[in-house]
């Protein structure tokens, strides 16, 4: 027997879906042996999952809200993915969003509520973009591996808030307790339709980013940087500007939804801030083939894992990390089936005639 | 700041930069395969978690060491097989594995949190100085008075080292990370290489993950590794893809992480939390000091992170 690797003509969108589905399947499939050695019933787990996730109208905003800054960060990635600049730095430009949006919210209370609220979404997109832009200098400068740089940069902006909780922005108000002062009403997102204003900000997002990715010249360069470096050098495109442009968007992007989740989600600043979603949100990103629309799905499906494994943890005492557990399995799989859209294994059974005498 | 530097803190720096030291080494040789394989993160807290279930249960160093291993080779086999048999891209395979390690650890350690190795265990580990080296004043105290793992842990470096630049096999290694095709073409198995060294790297990281949660610690933490497994891939730039070098590193960093705590007890004015950012300051400006340096001979592997195909060579 042997195997051979054969490359496949284009698949069309039907194919890939189909893949798609049977690679999310098999990951359920994995996770569900997974629970069952546990000595629990998969499909109640399964079903309870989804319960948990869209059960009741709660629920569903708990989920939306879970949903909000995965939709608006994988966005924020996506731009640097589709330049291969693997900025894994969104959880630290999430962070120095927050932070600096947050500094407005505590010093400025008294201005009027829109003013306020705008001055933080812009200082949020500024700090992201900021921290997003260390990274970029360093690599369209002197190729600095920009991986690890956006990799470090997230620790020193958790130290940064760390130092800050425990130190200069202790509420004195909160009894010795280390904790940063609640932000006033003026400084919190209104609620429209039962979920905070982010959800509206997410949806314009997505059409900007998706208008800008597909039908803006920017966006092109930025495709045409990521597929070859040297097609962009020829083509006339400014690499280092190019590299900053994205970065600024990028981390901008994911400042901006640091600047929501402390406004609208936790109303304070603190160093659970964005936890871990900086993170998630590269897994979505991928999943979602750096698509906008695509994004969106993902991430709703990601966020109902993540309340939907929190619904089990109570429900079954199951651990809530089986709910990233499951994710990466189902990153895996679809990693994996990948291959399967560009190739095909051919198996010839018999074992190849050696021809001697030719 | 001289009661910092004392002998007792480059001991400590020591014993803080083996599992730095373990995974960096680990690394090094998957890359020197061609494969960057960013799941180090994941694969220590693997390491870690199951070398300390099987430790606690059995209370047998060796078999935690070993299960420790295995775990740490169990991910990268995971990895190996979507990145070198599927072609999937490795920088998003490696955040797969990590995200997956975490997940694994933070779910198996759920009961084991605030748990602590028995006496008996952590006797396995007493310092042993070594006779003669371990009497020269000042460097004896420093390097040769050592639980065991730190000494394995300069054997191994040392020993890898001699493996890629001194043997056969070493040269073929090199040859499938520089130039696969002309490896491939001198009839070297490629994809037995590359799992081979992926494997072995995996569980040099699942070693140095176990090496924080049963000696350093020895008591069980969520995120136990807390982002040494990053450290480590930016350690294999920094030694310039050389077991020797990362010897170096490695014992730079693990000062560089207990500097904070020591410098607090001094009473200096400054906040242990500034204090703590110092080896991830550390690392970014000494990845900009080496990308100022590009020579072909610090150059990373030629083939790394391109998958190989033989059909589309």
């Amino acid at each position: 027997m042997q195997f051979r690797v054969v490359r496949k003509p284009d698949v069309t969108q039907k194919q890939y879906t189909v893949i798609m589905l049977i690679a999310i399947s098999l990951a359920l499939l994995t996770s569900g042996i997974f629970i069952l050695l546990l000595g629990l019933n998969p499909i109640s787990v399964y079903i309870s999952m989804v319960n948990g996730a869209f059960g009741s109208p709660y629920r569903i905003e708990q989920t939306i809200i879970l949903a909000i800054p995965l939709v608006i960060i994988s966005l924020g990635i996506a731009v640097a993915f589709k330049m291969k600049f693997w900025n894994i730095g969104a959880e630290g430009q999430v962070i120095m969003g927050a932070f600096c949006a947050s500094y407005l919210a505590l010093n400025y209370s008294y201005v009027p509520r829109p003013l306020l609220l705008l001055a933080m979404a812009v200082a949020g997109f500024l700090g992201g973009a900021l921290w997003g832009l260390i990274p970029a200098f360093l690599k369209a400068r002197w190729d600095t591996n920009e991986t690890i740089v956006t990799l470090m940069l997230n620790y020193i902006a958790l130290k940064w808030i760390t130092y800050l909780q425990y130190g200069p922005w202790k509420d004195p108000n909160s009894l010795g307790f280390p904790k940063i002062a609640n932000f006033t009403e003026n400084a919190i997102l209104p609620k429209f339709l039962g979920v905070h204003l982010g959800w509206v900000i997410a949806v314009i997002l997505v059409v900007v980013m998706y208008i800008f990715m597909n039908h803006s010249k920017k966006g092109f360069e930025i495709a045409v940087l990521g597929e070859s470096y040297n097609t962009a050098r020829y083509a006339g495109v400014n690499i280092f500007r190019t590299i900053l442009f994205a970065m600024l968007l990028s981390g901008g992007i994911c400042g901006l939804a640091g600047m929501i989740q402390a406004s609208g989600v936790a109303k304070t600043l603190n160093v659970d801030i964005a936890g871990g979603v900086g993170f998630t949100a590269i897994i979505t990103a991928w999943l979602g083939g750096l698509k906008p629309p695509w994004i969106v799905l993902v991430s709703v499906l990601f966020a109902a894992m993540v309340q939907g494994g929190s619904f089990i943890q109570s429900a079954f005492g199951i651990s809530a990390a089986s709910a990233s557990l499951i994710q990466a399995m189902i990153l895996f799989f679809v990693l994996g089936s990948d291959f399967f859209t560009k190739y095909r294994v051919v198996i010839n059974f018999e074992r190849p005639a050696l021809k001697k005498e030719a | 700041m001289n009661e910092v530097l004392t002998v007792a803190f480059f001991k400590a720096a020591i014993i803080a930069g083996t599992p730095l030291l373990f995974a960096t080494v680990g690394e090094i040789i998957t890359e020197k395969v061609g494969n960057l394989n960013l799941g180090v993160e994941g694969m220590m807290l693997m390491g870690a978690v199951v070398g300390f279930q099987v430790g606690y249960t059995t209370n047998n160093p060796l078999l935690a060491f070993i299960a420790a291993a295995l775990a740490g080779a169990i991910g990268s086999l995971i990895y190996a097989f979507l990145a070198v048999s599927l072609r999937a891209n490795q920088v998003v395979t490696g955040l797969a594995l990590t995200t997956f390690g975490t997940g694994f650890a933070s779910f198996m350690g759920q009961g084991l949190v605030g748990l602590k190795m028995s006496e008996q265990f952590s006797a396995s580990f007493q310092k042993i100085k070594i006779p003669f080296l371990g009497d020269i004043p000042g460097i004896g105290e420093v390097f040769f008075n050592h639980d065991i793992l730190v000494y394995f842990g300069y054997v191994t470096a040392i020993l890898l080292g001699l493996y890629i630049y001194k043997t056969r096999i070493g040269l073929n290694l090199r040859a499938v990370g520089e130039n696969p095709a002309a490896a491939d073409a001198a009839s070297v198995r490629i994809t037995a290489y590359k799992y081979t060294h992926i494997l072995l790297g995996g569980a040099l990281c699942g070693l140095g993950g176990a090496y924080l949660s049963l000696v350093q610690v020895p008591v069980w933490q969520e995120n136990i590794t807390a982002g040494r497994g990053w450290i480590a891939v930016a350690l294999v730039i920094f030694a310039s893809w050389s077991p020797y070098r990362a010897i170096l590193g490695s014992y730079l960093f693990g000062g560089l992480d207990i500097i904070g705590f020591r410098l607090q007890g001094t009473g200096l004015a400054i906040s242990t939390y500034i204090f703590d950012m110092a080896p991830y300051l550390m690392t970014i400006i000494i990845l900009v000091i080496v990308s100022f340096r590009k020579d072909r001979k610090n150059a990373p592997p030629k083939a790394l992170s391109e998958p190989y195909f033989r059909e589309e060579r």
